[in-house]
């Protein structure tokens, strides 16, 4: 079924067909919009789902910790400055492997205070041990709301997910998508189990208990398999994904790169844009190539060293800086992923704080890059 | 109610072998308070001794199911185990009833876990919060807390030449929980353990969020012999330091226990080594400013208790 939804909206009609057990949730721009939504189908009794509307983002994912960790299916949302006050909880969440999901909608962190898109908030979560899938449109926002519920919950698995989108670009943009029947949906992502967890008191268990130097580095360790094995298992999902409702994803997405010697590699919205302007440049002969990073954490290593392995100029852009440091974090992780090549990457730190990236400045990106050797540097900034 | 017999016979979820030291308060505390409730619990704990020292991996003192997240957050980690209690039940996918209660000492209740305390009153979940107060950050080396007492030293407000122990008074959290106006609010103490038991039952009884404040005394934060620590208590109780009441809705005050002759508040301070500074000559005025504090908030508490006895 077609239906005009915004990003936010998309998140918030999948949440609403995964009928989560509990949902604790704060309101923060851009991401308010899903939590409305959703209250709304409680409030009409559309779901079973608990709402616990907690007094800050740090209760809503102590909260969330809770309820999954009592065995119920648990979803959040939150953006920026609301994700940095999680923090603490968000790697708790992972260490304790609950397979939580949270939409999160990409903005700027303070200071100073900005509500615009950047990915500074998800970026600084990065090693926390969550998953993290970052989507370009509604549609990717919703289908991977879905697929995130079985990944998280596959019992090799065990561990969170961040579904990441735009704020404002997309979380407000309306565009069409394809939604699927309730019991498809329904049958797709499967039961939740709810034995082994706190309410089962037959069986008691302690969660959170302290680990000393002799403990703690395992239970790291074993975190460290868990994430390794998403990748695989994501694929399957995919694949299955794909054999019921017919729309193909892959970790990483190439467009244009068989015969392109320039490729840009890039997340989230910005991808729709880049795609616009290799169309249009193809057309006067220009052959350039995208590659698009969906699955971040973890990074599909090998999948991104054979997209790239053979290019001759590879742009990063990065809509997150990381102050001091050799370059943006997709960047860096681009540089050590090829590190057996000696390729030539370039890093564009755009877009902070939603400073628009439109297609003209795809061409001045690329003007750039043409005509000098690799460089790390910000684009789109009035020095 | 439990007789005496029945509550000894009851067994408490904290099995012996814990890590907490000899003539602990929490432990006395947590044993006392999970005899009274008995088996269908689950409890949340913010971090502190208690949790610290029960649950070492591989270890865990606690025989009934337990979580433990981080410190400010024990009231929004039972709010979010009670909404899937409440989710599944709905949905008829769990049969049993179950209580929740969240433990959490002065640091995780007056100070870092006010706020999350507060947000899971308001939405009032159904759960019991046991503050076991020691009256310092004593897990990580007796820093004082807003629950500190006037007077009192400790490692971040010592008594130095100029500034005599802590100069602010403890902040008044048992009135502060009764202004959110739940169901049921009280004070008690491991020394007066009958009316402890009740007030455990009692909370157990109602629908909605309660809130037990249950003096701790520390060995270590409150220097004097390990095998005093009840005596502490009651002490504190009899000299109406600590005294014990309920709150029902936020508006009915119970005076539970009334000293005909309350000791004087320097029998049970000279018995406390944080406070022996206080017993210097240049210190005495501190000593009067405690007694008088003691005596105006016992008249409050009395004023309070007659006012809104036909509510």
């Amino acid at each position: 079924m077609k239906m005009a939804l915004t990003g936010a909206d998309a998140a918030a009609y999948a949440m609403k067909q995964i009928n989560p057990d509990v949902l604790p949730m704060y309101p923060i721009t851009p991401q308010t919009q899903i939590v409305m939504k959703f209250s709304e189908y409680v409030a009409n009794g559309e779901v079973n789902t608990e709402l616990i509307t907690a007094e800050s983002e740090h209760s809503a994912m102590s909260s969330a910790i809770g309820s999954s960790a009592a065995g119920a299916r648990t979803m959040t949302a939150t953006s920026s400055n609301g994700l940095a006050l999680m923090h603490e909880i968000v790697y708790i969440a992972s260490s304790m492997r609950l397979p939580i999901v949270m939409n999160v909608v990409n903005r700027a962190l303070s200071g100073p205070i900005n509500i615009h898109c950047d990915h500074s908030d998800s970026m600084a979560e990065r090693d926390s041990g969550w998953i993290q899938i970052y989507n370009e449109n509604p549609q990717e926002v919703y289908d991977h709301n879905l697929m995130a519920i079985k990944l998280s919950e596959d019992s090799n698995i065990l561990l969170p997910t961040m579904v990441l989108q735009d704020g404002f670009i997309t979380s407000h943009a309306m565009e069409s998508l394809n939604v699927e029947a309730d019991s498809k949906v329904k049958s797709f992502i499967g039961k939740k189990k709810y034995e082994g967890y706190l309410l089962d008191s037959k069986n008691p268990k302690t969660f959170g208990a302290i680990d000393l130097t002799d403990y703690y580095m395992e239970h790291k360790y074993q975190q460290h398999l868990a994430i390794k094995e998403v990748e695989g298992k994501l694929k399957t999902i995919y694949k299955e994904f794909e054999e019921k409702f017919g729309r193909k994803y892959n970790v990483i997405e190439e467009y244009n790169t068989k015969d392109s010697e320039i490729v840009f590699v890039a997340m989230s919205s910005s991808c729709g844009t880049i795609r616009h302007r290799i169309n249009e440049m193809k057309k006067d002969g220009y052959n350039v190539g995208l590659i698009k990073v969906r699955l971040f954490r973890p990074f599909p290593i090998d999948e991104i060293v054979k997209a790239l392995k053979d290019k001759k100029k590879i742009i990063v852009l990065d809509r997150a800086n990381s102050p001091g440091a050799i370059g943006g974090p997709l960047y860096e992780d681009i540089v050590s992923a090829t590190k057996d090549y000696k390729l030539n990457i370039y890093n564009i730190i755009y877009g902070l704080g939603g400073r628009n990236f439109a297609p003209k400045d795809v061409d001045e990106i690329l003007l750039k890059v043409v005509k000098n050797q690799p460089f790390v540097d910000f684009h789109g900034v009035r020095r | 109610m439990m007789n005496f017999n029945e509550f000894v016979k009851s067994p408490s979820a904290i099995a012996s072998g814990h890590r907490l030291c000899a003539g602990c308060g929490a432990a006395v505390v947590g044993k006392l308070v999970t005899k009274a409730l008995g088996e269908n619990i689950v409890v949340a704990n913010a971090t502190g001794c208690l949790e610290v020292a029960t649950t070492i991996y591989p270890y865990s003192a606690w025989k009934v199911p337990f979580i433990h997240n981080a410190f400010e957050n024990a009231a929004a980690t039972i709010s979010g185990v009670e909404s899937a209690y409440n989710s599944l039940k709905k949905q008829g996918k769990i049969k049993k009833d179950i209580k929740f209660v969240a433990f959490g000492g002065d640091g995780g209740t007056y100070d870092i876990g006010l706020q999350s305390l507060s947000g899971a009153l308001e939405r009032g979940h159904n759960f019991i919060y046991i503050l076991y107060d020691n009256e310092a950050y004593m897990n990580t080396g007796i820093q004082r807390s807003s629950s500190t007492p006037f007077g009192a030293n400790t490692t971040t407000s010592p008594s130095g030449s100029v500034i005599p122990g802590k100069i602010k008074n403890k902040k008044p959290i048992t009135e502060i929980i009764a202004a959110h106006k739940i169901p049921y609010v009280a004070q008690a103490s491991p020394s007066h353990y009958m009316d402890l038991i009740k007030k455990i039952e009692k909370a157990k009884s109602i629908e909605g969020p309660a809130f037990i404040n249950i003096i701790s005394p520390c060995v270590l934060g409150w220097k004097y012999p390990a095998d005093k620590t009840i005596e502490m208590a009651r002490l504190a109780v009899e000299s109406n330091v600590w005294p014990l009441y309920e709150v029902i809705d936020g508006e009915k005050w119970i005076l539970n226990n009334e000293p005909k002759n309350p000791i004087p508040v320097i029998d049970y301070l000279k018995e406390q080594g944080r406070f022996k500074h206080l017993f210097k000559k240049e210190n005495k005025d501190m000593l009067k400013k405690i007694q008088d504090e003691v005596n105006h908030n016992f008249e409050m508490l009395k004023k309070k208790s007659e006012f809104s006895k036909d509510f």
